[in-house]
């Protein structure tokens, strides 16, 4: 079997099974978890909102630093931005890749020219290996880093850096380098529940019960 | 005519100008991508050459590659056979049959020892002792061997010969493989395609006839010199593909600008051959210009490549049972790992309710 076929065939498809089972894991984990509400009154003068409300705002909020931290934290607020938009148009914005997602799902989308992908391409690789740096450099996030920063970086960085390869025909024949995409977006699909890159549906969750028990509390979200 | 005559007497005596010959010589460097010096040396090479033996060998296969060969643009077929070649067995083309035309290639064979050039098209069933193809009661197999031992080299022309092509299709019943399975010891070059573009054949064999030697070859096998570059490479419509505009069918408005044909399944992309450039028919079109996809015809397994119109882009075969077991057996693990939780909460809370009581 051609490696090209392999990863098309067996090695995406139990990536996809593997991805759909543990996303699944988790979050009927997590949903199915009792809500014990809060115990404690709410702190005087608090004047009473919904949980919902409150959640929903403590979910915005955290989208830009408190105006106290927003210049130690500039530069991770604005190179995530740009790395994650950056992740989403080639992702979601690429001819061929929507192809995929038709395939798979039977919906499809307008896509953006090519070398216009190329380009956010080269703009998202920088962004991450600029996010590598940071957290290497910077004393307190390297101290909290572990094997699970480290590796969601590189399962999300390979494939940004084969696609650019593949298109660019760079390092070896098409095909091979086109297998290789492939086969590193199923490493990214079968680590994605299990480490850190799950942040991308549990974001909304923690960020809503923290902006819950701090209006409860009388914090400003 | 004597096969001590030199192809440049022949040519002489056909009242070929030596202009034209110059002209053939410039054409086949050009599609060979040798530099331009090497005119000189193709046409000196190719004036003093005599007459090469060519033992054509057709096994599983449709005949798709001698069409081909026989309406080569240039050199023709004339040329090639007439003024090149001595083409001492070809069963499609010599007039003979039977046991003259096993004597024939017995002959040429014998008098060629070492010298002779065997060519190829046509996939070799091996299974069940090659039973599946046999020519005058000899199996492929055999024929290949015996013809084989005694050659200067191999030509596997076309895909079936190259890599198996058709004939090794899924589920392969007959056991077919290429040349390459079985010829181990001597110098082979693939020109595959379902056909091959003619031009590829009749150029790798001037070429060899202007050299004496096998030209630079890619990993499979190939004259780099026609298979060095991918169809989407050399598109036409690849502009169309850069900006990201994709015909959707076949009769839609893309389809009828020429935009590209990667989302109705064109292969181009991983598929590497010459017929973007030297095209077929004279360099009249391609299957591309015409309006149909890439089939990637001159590559290893093309038949099983996931569907003709399936975009490269997309995974081969379907996840829709799995995807749901998956998610059925997440829901059920997760479900699980929350009951757990939950009791371990219980039992957390019970506890410190029972070391309030005891305070």
């Amino acid at each position: 079997m051609e490696l090209l076929e392999f990863a098309r065939g067996p090695a995406m498809n139990v990536a996809m099974t593997v991805f759909i089972f543990g996303v699944v894991w988790r979050l009927v984990a997590l949903l199915a978890l009792p809500y014990r509400g809060i115990k404690s009154r709410p702190r005087e003068g608090v004047i009473p909102e919904g949980e919902i409300s409150s959640g929903f705002k403590g979910v915005v909020r955290r989208m830009w630093p408190y105006p106290t931290f927003v210049k130690a934290a500039l530069f991770s607020t604005v190179n995530g931005y740009v790395f994650h938009i950056g992740l989403a148009i080639i992702v979601f914005g690429f001819g061929p890749h929507i192809l995929f997602f038709k395939n798979l799902i039977g919906l499809s989308w307008g896509n953006l020219p090519n070398n216009l992908v190329y380009a956010v391409g080269v703009l998202t690789v920088g962004s991450l290996v600029a996010a590598l740096v940071h957290r290497l450099v910077d004393l307190p996030k390297r101290l909290i880093s572990t094997f699970n920063d480290y590796f969601s970086w590189l399962v999300t960085f390979a494939p940004v850096v084969t696609g650019l390869l593949a298109s660019a025909h760079l390092g070896a024949r098409y095909e091979t380098l086109l297998a290789v995409h492939i086969l590193s977006i199923a490493l990214f699909l079968i680590w994605f529940p299990f480490g850190k890159l799950m942040h991308s549906f549990l974001f909304a969750f923690s960020r809503g019960v923290t902006g819950i028990r701090m209006k409860h509390r009388g914090a400003q979200i | 005519m004597s096969d001590d005559a030199t192809l440049g007497d022949m040519l002489a005596k056909r009242g070929v100008s030596r202009r034209a010959f110059l002209k053939y010589a410039a054409y086949t460097a050009s599609i060979m991508a040798l530099p331009a010096t090497s005119t000189k040396v193709i046409a000196q090479a190719l004036a003093k050459a005599r007459r090469q033996s060519v033992i054509w060998l057709s096994f599983q296969e449709c005949t798709g590659c001698t069409e081909s060969l026989t309406r080569s643009f240039s050199p023709t077929l004339e040329d090639l056979i007439f003024d090149f070649i001595s083409l001492d067995y070809h069963h499609t083309l010599q007039a003979v049959s039977g046991d003259a035309a096993e004597n024939a290639r017995h002959t040429a064979m014998a008098e060629n020892k070492g010298k002779y050039i065997v060519v190829v098209d046509g996939s070799v069933p091996i299974k069940d002792d090659g039973i599946y193809s046999t020519i005058a009661g000899m199996t492929n197999l055999d024929m290949l061997n015996e013809t084989v031992k005694d050659a200067f080299a191999v030509v596997s022309v076309g895909t079936c010969a190259a890599f198996g092509g058709i004939p090794r299709a899924k589920p392969n019943p007959t056991g077919a493989v290429a040349i390459s399975e079985i010829i181990k010891d001597k110098p082979l070059i693939n020109i595959s395609g379902c056909p091959p573009i003619p031009e590829a054949i009749t150029g790798t064999l001037s070429y060899v006839l202007s050299f004496g030697k096998i030209p630079e070859l890619d990993h499979l096998g190939r004259p780099k010199a026609f298979f060095g570059e991918t169809i989407h490479d050399r598109c036409y419509r690849r502009p169309f593909y850069e900006r990201g505009m994709f015909a959707k069918s076949f009769d839609d408005e893309g389809a009828r600008n020429g935009w590209c044909l990667y989302e109705l399944g064109c292969k181009g992309p991983v598929a590497y051959n010459t017929c973007a450039t030297l095209k077929w028919n004279g360099g009249t079109s391609f299957p591309i210009q015409s309006g149909h996809g890439c089939l990637g015809c001159s590559e290893p397994d093309f038949w099983d490549m996931g569907g003709f119109y399936k975009p490269l882009s997309t995974s081969l075969g379907s996840v829709g049972t799995a995807a749901a077991a998956a998610a059925a057996a997440g829901a059920i693990v997760g479900a699980g790992s929350a009951m757990l939780a939950r009791r371990h909460q219980e039992n957390y809370l019970k506890d410190l309710a029972d070391k309030d009581e005891e305070i």
